[in-house]
C-alpha cells in the first residue's frame, strides 16, 4: 500500500471503521463475539483516551463501564426510560463518575494515579454491593428486558442476533466517529501534549490538570455508553463488571492493541476476545495464556499489534 | 449500648492492630520496592496469595506451622528474585507504567497458576494448636494467633530497620535509594541490590499471606482484594517511606475493626473515604515528599 493511500485512508478513519464494523461479523468464527468486540472495542478506544493520548494509566475504568451498565439498566427496570434515553442515562453517569474520581486521582501524579483509581474503582464496587435494594447487590441487576427497538418511526427486533448486532453497530460507530474529531481537534493536540512533556505544556499556558480532568470525563462518557450498551445486550449487569478484572481487562486490551493509536484498542478487545474464546474451547483457565501473552506483548512489543503496524508503514 | 465498654472498645482496637499488622507488611514491602527500583509491584497481592498457598503446601506435606514460618519466605523470595532477574530487570527506563503493567500480567497469570494446582475454591487454613485460644490481656480475653501476628510483624520490622541501619549491604541499599548513578561509579553491583530488595519485598509479602492465612483462609483471589487495600495504605502513608506504611497500615486496620463494630454496613467503604481526606488535604500522604511522584 502506498503512503498517500495510507495517508489518505488515515482522514476517513471513522467511515473505514464503520466498513469494518459491517462486515465484522462474518469475519469471526464465533458469531456472538463480534457484539462484544463492539462493546469491548468501544471500552478499549474511552480508556485509550486517558492512558493513551494523555498518558494517565487508569486501573479504575470498572467504575465507568459498570456505572453507565447500571445507570442504563435501572433507567429501563425503575424509571421506563426509552432504551436510547437510558443509555443516553450510561453515558451521563460514567462521565459523572469519572468526573467524581477524577477530582481525587488527578491531585495526585506519576505512579499514583493507578493505585488511586483502582483504590476508588474498589469502593464504587462495594458500594454496588451494599445497596443491594437498587443495584441487586451480590446477584447483580437482572430483568432488563428490552425486545424493540423503535428508531424514527422503524421498529427494530433487537432479539435477532444480526439485527442487534448492527444496531450496536451503528451506535459505536457514531462514538468513533466523535471520538475522531475530538482527536482532530486543537483539544487533541494539547492532550497528546501533556503526554508528551507535561512541564512544557504548563509553560505554554496549556491547564494541564483541566486537560487531564476532561479527558478523564470524556473517557466516563465512552466507557459509560459501553457499559450501557453491555447492559442492553446482556439482559443483566453482574456484580462482576464493577470488579478490578474489568479495570484489569480494558488495559490489557488497549496494550495489546497500541496505546495512543487510534484503531489499536479495538483490534485490542478483538484480539483479546478470540484469543479467550480459543482458549476456553480447550480450558477454563484461559486467564494462564492471556496473562502469558499480555506479558510478552509489555516486553517485546510495548507498542501493540497496530502500533508495530503502523510503525512499518512507509514514510 | 450497654454492652459497649471501654474494654470491648480497646480490644477491637487491639483486634485492629493485628488486622494493621498483615496491612504494614504489605505496604511495607511494596514501599521498599519502589523506594528503591520505581517499580509499582501490582504482583504484590499474588505474592501475598503464594505465600498462604506455599504455608498450606508445607502443611499438607506433613510439615508444620513453624516450618512454614521459614519456608514461605524463602520460596516466596527466591521466585521475587527470579521475577526481577528475568522479567522486570529488562524494564528499568522504560518510563514507570511498563514494569506495573508487566506486575499486573504477572498476577493474573500467578493467580491462575494457584488456581490450576490448588482448585478454585478457598480453603480453610487452621490456627496452628500451639497458638490456638485466647490470652487474658487485662482488658479481656484476646487470640493468641493475634497476639502472635502482631508479635510477628513487631519482630520483621525490628530485623528489617537492623538490616538497613546497621549492616553494610542495608548503608548500600539506602544509599542506593538516593543516587545509584553514584553507587554504580563507587564499584557496586546496583543490578544484585535491587534484586535483593525486590526478593525482601516479596518475601515479606508472602510471610504476611502466611500470617493472614489462619485469620481468613485461603483463596486464588486473596491477593486482589487485599491490594486495593494495600495501595490505600501506600497512599495515606505516603508512597516510599517506610514509616508511613507502619503508620498508615495500623490506621487503616483499627478503622477496619472500629467500623466492623460501629457501622458494619460501612466497613468496607471506611478506608476509601479515609483515602478520599487525605489525598484532599496532603495528596503525597502522611509522609510522603511532595513532588517526589512527578
Amino acid at each position: 500500500m502506498s503512503a498517500a493511500f495510507l495517508t489518505r485512508a488515515a482522514g476517513h478513519r471513522a467511515l473505514l471503521a464503520a466498513l469494518f464494523l459491517l462486515v465484522l461479523p462474518f469475519l469471526l468464527p464465533f458469531r456472538a463475539t463480534a457484539v462484544n468486540v463492539l462493546i469491548d472495542g468501544l471500552f478499549a478506544v474511552g480508556f485509550n483516551l486517558v492512558y493513551g493520548y494523555v498518558g494517565l494509566l487508569s486501573f479504575g475504568h470498572a467504575a465507568l463501564f459498570g456505572g453507565g451498565a447500571y445507570a442504563t439498566g435501572l433507567a429501563l427496570l425503575r424509571l421506563g426510560l426509552p432504551w436510547y434515553g437510558a443509555l443516553v442515562l450510561g453515558l451521563v453517569a460514567g462521565a459523572a463518575i469519572a468526573g467524581i474520581i477524577g477530582v481525587l486521582a488527578i491531585r495526585t501524579r506519576g505512579i499514583y494515579f493507578a493505585m488511586v483509581t483502582l483504590a476508588l474503582a474498589e469502593c464504587v464496587y462495594y458500594l454496588a454491593y451494599q445497596a443491594s435494594g437498587v443495584t441487586g447487590g451480590e446477584n447483580g441487576l437482572r430483568g432488563i428486558v428490552l425486545t424493540k427497538i423503535d428508531l424514527f418511526g422503524l421498529t427494530l427486533d433487537f432479539v435477532d442476533p444480526l439485527t442487534r448486532y448492527f444496531v450496536i453497530a451503528a451506535i459505536v460507530a457514531l462514538a468513533l466517529a466523535a471520538l475522531s474529531r475530538l482527536l482532530a481537534s486543537p483539544f487533541g493536540a494539547v492532550m497528546e501534549m501533556v503526554r508528551e512533556n507535561e512541564a512544557r505544556a504548563r509553560a505554554s499556558g496549556v491547564d494541564v490538570r483541566a486537560v487531564k480532568m476532561l479527558a478523564f470525563v470524556l473517557s466516563g462518557a465512552f466507557s459509560g455508553l459501553a457499559g450501557g450498551l453491555q447492559a442492553l445486550h446482556l439482559a443483566i449487569v453482574p456484580i462482576e463488571t464493577l470488579d478490578y478484572s474489568t479495570s484489569g481487562m480494558v488495559v490489557m486490551m488497549c496494550l495489546l492493541g497500541g496505546r495512543g493509536t487510534f484503531f489499536g484498542p479495538f483490534i485490542g478487545a478483538l484480539v483479546f476476545l478470540l484469543l479467550q474464546n480459543l482458549v476456553a474451547l480447550i480450558s477454563s483457565h484461559w486467564q494462564l495464556p492471556v496473562g502469558l501473552v499480555f506479558m510478552a506483548c509489555v516486553l517485546f512489543f510495548p507498542r501493540g499489534l497496530w502500533g508495530q503496524v503502523t510503525r512499518w508503514r512507509p514514510a | 449500648m450497654a454492652g459497649l465498654s471501654l474494654d470491648l472498645l480497646a480490644l477491637q482496637i487491639f483486634t485492629g492492630l493485628a488486622l494493621g499488622a498483615v496491612y504494614v507488611l504489605l505496604a511495607i514491602g511494596m514501599s521498599l520496592i519502589f523506594g528503591m527500583l520505581t517499580v509499582v509491584n501490582f504482583a504484590h497481592g499474588a505474592f501475598f496469595a503464594l505465600g498462604a498457598y506455599a504455608g498450606f503446601l508445607v502443611l499438607t506435606l506433613g510439615g508444620n506451622f513453624w516450618l512454614a514460618l521459614l519456608a514461605v519466605p524463602i520460596v516466596t523470595g527466591l521466585l521475587g528474585m527470579a521475577v526481577e532477574w528475568g522479567l522486570v530487570r529488562h524494564l528499568y527506563g522504560r518510563g514507570i507504567d511498563d514494569p506495573l503493567l508487566l506486575t499486573f500480567g504477572l498476577a493474573y497469570v500467578l493467580v491462575e497458576l494457584i488456581r490450576i494446582f490448588a482448585g478454585t475454591q478457598g480453603l480453610p487454613f487452621d490456627t496452628p494448636d500451639a497458638l490456638a485460644g485466647a490470652v487474658d490481656i487485662g482488658i479481656g480475653y484476646f487470640p493468641l494467633y493475634r497476639l502472635f501476628v502482631i508479635a510477628m510483624t513487631v519482630a520483621i520490622l525490628v530485623l528489617l530497620w537492623l538490616f538497613l541501619e546497621r549492616t553494610r549491604l542495608g548503608l548500600i541499599i539506602r544509599a542506593g535509594a538516593r543516587d545509584p548513578e553514584i553507587m554504580r561509579v563507587l564499584g557496586v553491583d546496583t543490578g544484585r541490590v535491587w534484586r535483593l530488595v525486590f526478593g525482601l519485598g516479596t518475601a515479606i509479602a508472602g510471610l504476611a499471606g502466611l500470617l493472614a492465612a489462619p485469620l481468613q483462609g485461603v483463596s486464588p483471589e486473596m491477593g486482589n482484594a487485599i491490594l486495593a487495600d494495600a495501595f490505600v495504605v501506600t497512599v495515606v502513608g505516603g508512597m516510599g517511606s517506610l514509616a508511613g506504611a507502619i503508620l498508615a497500615g495500623l490506621l487503616v486496620g483499627v478503622i477496619v475493626s472500629l467500623t466492623a463494630l460501629f457501622a458494619p454496613e460501612a466497613g468496607d467503604v471506611a478506608i476509601f473515604v479515609l483515602m478520599a481526606v487525605v489525598l484532599l488535604i496532603r495528596p503525597q500522604g502522611f509522609f510522603g515528599r511532595a513532588g517526589l511522584m512527578s
